[in-house]
């Protein structure tokens, strides 16, 4: 009852299936949990920001460079990646795949810059998570969503040889189009992470 | 790690739970072997993604666990009639007291609501499955994993011992260095993360999945309650994911947030603990609300009374429950503003609570009401419940909490709310959609029997902790001195075992009918309101051969007043989704890998995480479309 | 059925009447001896009258809806009416409650305040410690310290200073108040008065672990001169605190004794379980290195 398209449907084919349509509805459902579980990663940021325990403070500690570059890859990401989508409304297949490896490939370097910043933290200032609770929330709340990323990518590396696989249908549209409400969110999530974590650390 | 500490030694309780395991699971593997039934349990059970069948493993494995809770229970109230026989020492009465809280809200109540919300909610609906039946048997493996592990630590490494709460300090790897603390931690974390995705699948099923016709004001009363509680999953248990993971990067790689030094703060464990904690417990009595709302309509023939004040208090609860958590903790000492914003925002929890049993009575009032045992139950949870609901404002007044605060008091009445609302409910719901499960109904005067012992037992176990409570009784003591408090003690321990003995009733009564209660197959054997009532007992696996047009609240008791059938129309064939083993498997292997973490395991946790990531691949790349349904099976199922 | 549950009924509502009027001797919330726990004790009873209204109304009306409406041989015919709601009475049975609360609500958040209130003169100050697991009474202004057993002067407010070197514990004396949470690193306050001299139990209410369950001690107030003398003698007999006696009594273990040291201990002992928090502190987080 639920995988086939309903006669004389004229919509954006991924909401063609009730199927699909569901999974998209589901899908917000999940962001919005996804969106508690930040909201108590920020709270514990915040609260715990000033207890640097001796360690070094987000002014002293914090890379502005690495930073931007980071921010202005995750951002173009999430523009690709629209991109991407905007193709498949056109019914473009290739071009979906193509924007899809673009936003892929800015996300890694992304995770390249975001590693790396981590690693310059822990082996030069010897800043690690067991060092203070400011320390502590921070690695957890970049990590996390930088563990999102990860997840991310490898979840799109599936979707693009599914598109490849078996160009537009009901099903890869629909997958396309969920990975990309993703990877738009694990954006805004790096707007505030940005906002709250770095601007306010650099500033403050 | 050595290996003898490994194994829990040195208790005989211990020893004959690891005999009992291994007896135990021999038996089991045997009885398989020998009847050839491996296969049969394989593609009937472990792989089905069939709601009504998770729904029964959820409530088999929520009665396993309310036995072994129970037990634990049992052992309590044994050495507190007489500490002075030291039946228990401390650290063990202390690992009672903590899996006995944490295995009754997590392990057994959750799953007893997720099993009768699976084997209710997509029926009322006139749904054939629920929204994602992969996903629905995910979170029910997740949950299962989560709960064996849980259980696993008594006989390796060691029961958590810093109570269902798990307060930091105490429960950081300083004052609690053995990993019962990490079973804690993992086997919440999995089966938490089965019940978000379970509160997603409901809350897709109910708002995309019902018949056409079926608006949200014609809705029953138990979907209702069931999507206010998946919204309330779905924004409560994040925080609890977040807690648990903060602890165990605290406990397993020496951060910073729950610790004493290094700047931590143990009070944000508290915070999040409750955040989560507060809206848990609504989260398991909203449907208990919606089952005695379903019950109290049908068994006195009447319309359920105000069915948008029901809904609207309902959500009102839901809200007023994200905002009360401090009221755990008004013994901080945040500030009069602090604890008299969460007084009086807690005493609000009373006024839509107070609509609902007004509602209940006016629905009973000038009906005819018939003394079934799904009935009882419910009628026993009114006055039951009102004394646990007002002793609840008593609580919270802030000053006045000053003084109930962890004593018995508070033990007493959260039992009275939690059994006397949630236990009573679904043990009401088992009752009730026992026959449409199975095609007959469970033994009424065994189930009588099996109720009153079950009641009365639980007030004279739990009214005397009210007053050891103001006597100045704290909870957790494994043992006390004064003298005054052995005689109600006594009288707590008696009404215990009187509730085992419902308890066993009750398993009795469910083994007795399975085999000699005859098989009637009636459709609707209560004389019942919702949709459930107008597909064949059992119900066949498809649930409805045809999706019925809903016109108004209570269809089949209306159909039935005017003689019009609910379910019409020509067959045709109609699409089922296929069993698939990936979510079992899925299930082992977060078994294995919390398992590794438990014990700081990094080689057994990394493959099996990498098992779960080609686990979700394989889901992802799986094109099964499922399969159709023919008319001509429909046929030969339903006898038409 | 409804004949068994009016026994129900009857058996609790003794239990209730007990409550109010029986041996309140023993029930040390309902036998304060202070004015702490008096103000909280008039609160308790308050809202005990109210939700007792409350459990009179919906028991009443549940037996006689019960008894009125149950099915019977001779009413196997009837019929009941098909109705939906009403929105009087909906309208009604929700004001009531709201009045109850209101009316709890308002006395509530008064008490709330109340007890914060400073006292007019500056009240004597007691240092408590709560250690895994014993209670520590430090007397900072008569330079004395006990362990398990705290001496007060009766009729006097005592501002009690709550700290813990470990674990997060309650101090909770039932009959001259509610209790407080002892917070590692943190520093709580709790005023208490006894009225007339007489012993109190006091006990940790928040468990701890192990040894949860002894750590009990004992308030004892007295005539004020007789706490004076007590005072005094204490100071001039009582062996003197050690550093290393106060770490050994400090250290996680059982103890159930009651101790006496002239001297008292010195308060960065128990900052220095805290020192990094401290540290924070101090240096408001911009501390430079």
């Amino acid at each position: 009852m639920a995988a086939h398209v309903d006669p004389g449907y004229k919509g954006p084919l991924e909401y063609s299936t009730e199927e699909s349509r569901m999974n998209i509805l589901g899908f917000w459902i999940f962001l919005g949990a996804e969106f508690v579980l930040f909201s108590c990663l920020f709270a514990m940021y915040i609260i715990l920001q000033g207890s640097t325990a001796g360690g070094p403070t987000p002014k002293e500690l914090f890379e502005f460079k690495s930073m931007l570059i980071q921010t202005l890859l995750l951002l173009t990401s999430s523009f690709t990646c629209g991109l991407a989508i905007h193709e498949m409304r056109r019914g473009k297949s290739k071009g979906l795949a193509i924007w899809l490896i673009i936003t892929l490939l800015l996300g890694l370097g992304f995770l390249y810059m975001e590693i790396e910043e981590f690693l310059l933290y822990v082996n030069h200032e010897g800043a690690t998570w067991g060092t203070s609770a400011f320390l502590s929330s921070f690695f957890v709340l970049v990590g996390t969503h930088g563990a999102h990323v990860t997840l991310g990518s490898l979840w799109m590396i599936g979707i693009i040889i599914q598109v490849l696989q078996r160009g537009l249908t009901p099903r890869t549209t629909r997958k396309a189009f969920i990975i990309g409400l993703y990877w738009h969110f694990l954006d805004v999530m790096w707007v505030f992470i940005f906002t709250v974590v770095y601007l306010t650390g650099m500033v403050v | 790690m050595r290996w003898d500490e490994f194994f829990v030694t040195g208790d005989p309780m211990i020893y004959a739970a690891d005999a009992s395991i291994v007896l135990a699971t021999i038996a089991i593997v045997a009885v398989l072997t020998y009847f050839k039934k491996w296969k049969w349990l394989w593609t009937e059970w472990l792989t089905t993604v069939d709601h009504k069948k998770i729904g029964i493993m959820y409530i088999l494995a929520a009665l396993l666990m309310m036995f072994r809770g129970g037990v634990d229970g049992l052992l309590m109230r044994i050495q507190l009639a007489a500490p002075e026989m030291k039946f228990l020492e401390s650290e063990h009465y202390n690992q009672i007291f903590t899996t006995h809280g944490t295995i009754m809200i997590l392990f057994m109540a959750m799953p007893f609501i997720f099993g009768m919300i699976n084997v209710a909610m997509p029926l009322q609906i006139g749904a054939r499955d629920v929204a994602y039946p992969w996903l629905n048997a995910l979170s029910f493996w997740l949950f299962f994993a989560g709960a064996m592990l849980f259980n696993l630590s008594f006989v390796i490494g060691g029961s958590p011992d810093a109570g269902w709460t798990s307060y930091t300090p105490l429960a950081s790897l300083e004052h609690s260095p053995g990993v019962g603390q990490n079973y804690y931690l993992w086997g919440l974390q999995l089966s938490g993360i089965g019940s978000l995705a379970s509160g997603i699948n409901f809350i897709v099923t109910i708002l995309r999945m019902r018949a056409p016709g079926m608006t949200l004001s014609k809705m029953p009363m138990f979907t209702w309650s069931v999507l206010i509680t998946s919204v309330i999953i779905v924004y409560a248990f994040p925080i609890l994911t977040v807690a648990l993971a903060l602890l165990t990067f605290d406990r397993m790689f020496g951060t910073h947030f729950f610790t004493v030094d290094g700047g931590g703060m143990p009070m944000m464990w508290v915070n999040l603990f409750w955040m989560w904690g507060h809206p848990e417990v609504y989260i398991v009595i909203l449907p208990a609300f919606g089952i005695f709302s379903e019950i109290v309509s049908t068994f006195s023939r009447k319309r359920l009374f105000g069915h948008n004040a029901m809904v609207i208090s309902m959500i009102a609860i839901a809200g007023l429950s994200f905002i009360v958590w401090a009221h755990h903790f008004y013994t901080m000492g945040a500030g009069p503003g602090v604890n008299s914003f969460f007084s009086v925002s807690t005493m609000l929890i009373a006024i839509p609570t107070g609509v609902k049993i007004f509602n209940w009575l006016a629905t009973m009032y000038k009906g005819r009401i018939s003394f079934t045992v799904p009935m009882l139950w419910t009628l026993a949870f009114i006055p039951n419940f009102v004394v646990g609901g007002v002793t609840g404002v008593m609580l919270a007044a802030a000053p006045a909490d000053y003084q109930y605060h962890n004593s018995y008091f508070l033990i007493s009445h959260f039992h009275y709310v939690l059994i006397g609302g949630v236990v009573f409910g679904m043990i009401a719901g088992l009752y009730y959609w026992w026959p449409k499960l199975f095609g007959f109904k469970l033994n009424e005067r065994q189930g009588k029997h099996g109720f009153w012992w079950f009641m009365i037992g639980f007030n004279l176990t739990f009214f005397p902790q009210y007053i050891l409570g103001l006597m100045g009784m704290p909870r957790r003591i494994y043992m006390y001195t004064n003298t005054d408090w052995s005689a109600l003690n006594m009288a707590s321990t008696i009404g215990t075992f009187m509730q085992g003995v419902g308890f066993l009733i009750i398993c009795y009564n469910i083994y007795w009918s399975i085999r000699y209660a005859p098989r009637t197959n009636e459709a609707d054997p209560w004389n019942g309101r919702t949709l459930e009532w107008a597909i064949p007992s059992p119900a066949p696996y498809y649930n409805f051969s045809r999706i019925p047009e809903i016109k108004e609240m209570d269809p089949v008791w209306y159909a039935k007043k005017r003689g019009e059938k609910v379910i019409d129309g020509p067959l045709e064939k109609f699409h089922m989704p296929s069993n698939s083993g990936v979510p079992v498997i899925m299930g082992g292997l977060f078994f294995v890998f919390g398992f590794g973490f438990v014990f700081g395991w990094f080689w057994m946790a990394i493959p099996a995480f990498i098992g779960i990531l080609i686990c979700m691949a394989t889901r992802s790349f799986d094109y099964d479309d499922g399969y159709y349904v023919s008319v001509d099976e429909v046929k030969k199922i339903e006898g038409v | 059925m409804t004949k068994k549950g009016l026994v129900k009924l009857g058996a609790i509502l003794p239990f209730l009447l007990l409550l109010l009027t029986g041996c309140t001797e023993k029930i040390d919330v309902l036998d304060p001896k202070g004015p702490v726990a008096q103000e909280q004790y008039n609160l308790i009873l308050w809202s005990f009258a109210l939700v007792s209204l409350v459990l009179i109304v919906v028991f009443v009306l549940f037996t006689i809806i019960l008894i009125r409406y149950r099915e019977r041989p001779d009413n196997m015919d009837y019929e009941p009416p098909d109705t939906h709601g009403n929105t009087k009475l909906e309208i009604l049975w929700t004001l009531i409650p709201v009045i109850i609360v209101m009316a709890l609500a308002i006395p509530t958040v008064q008490i709330t305040y109340g007890l914060e209130k400073k006292p007019e003169q500056e009240p004597m100050k007691i240092q408590v410690v709560a250690a895994d697991w014993k209670w520590i009474f430090k007397y900072p202004e008569q330079g004395i310290e006990t362990v398990n057993y705290v001496n007060i002067p009766a009729g006097q407010k005592i501002n009690f200073q709550l700290d813990s070197t470990a674990n997060m514990n309650s101090f909770w004396v039932p009959k001259l108040g509610g209790q407080e949470y002892t917070m590692p690193g943190h520093t709580g306050y709790l005023m208490l008065q006894a009225d007339e001299p007489g012993e109190f139990d006091g006990k940790s209410a928040n468990f701890t672990g192990e040894g949860f369950a002894h750590m009990n001690f004992k308030v004892i107030a007295q005539k004020p001169e007789d706490f004076d003398k007590w005072a005094r003698e204490t100071k001039a007999t009582a062996p003197k605190l050690t550093d290393e006696k106060f770490q050994e009594i400090i250290k996680k273990g059982i103890l159930e004794e009651r101790l006496t040291f002239s001297g008292t201990h010195d308060d960065s002992v128990i900052e220095t379980v805290h020192q990094y928090r401290k540290k924070t502190g101090e240096s408001g987080g911009h501390e430079q290195h």
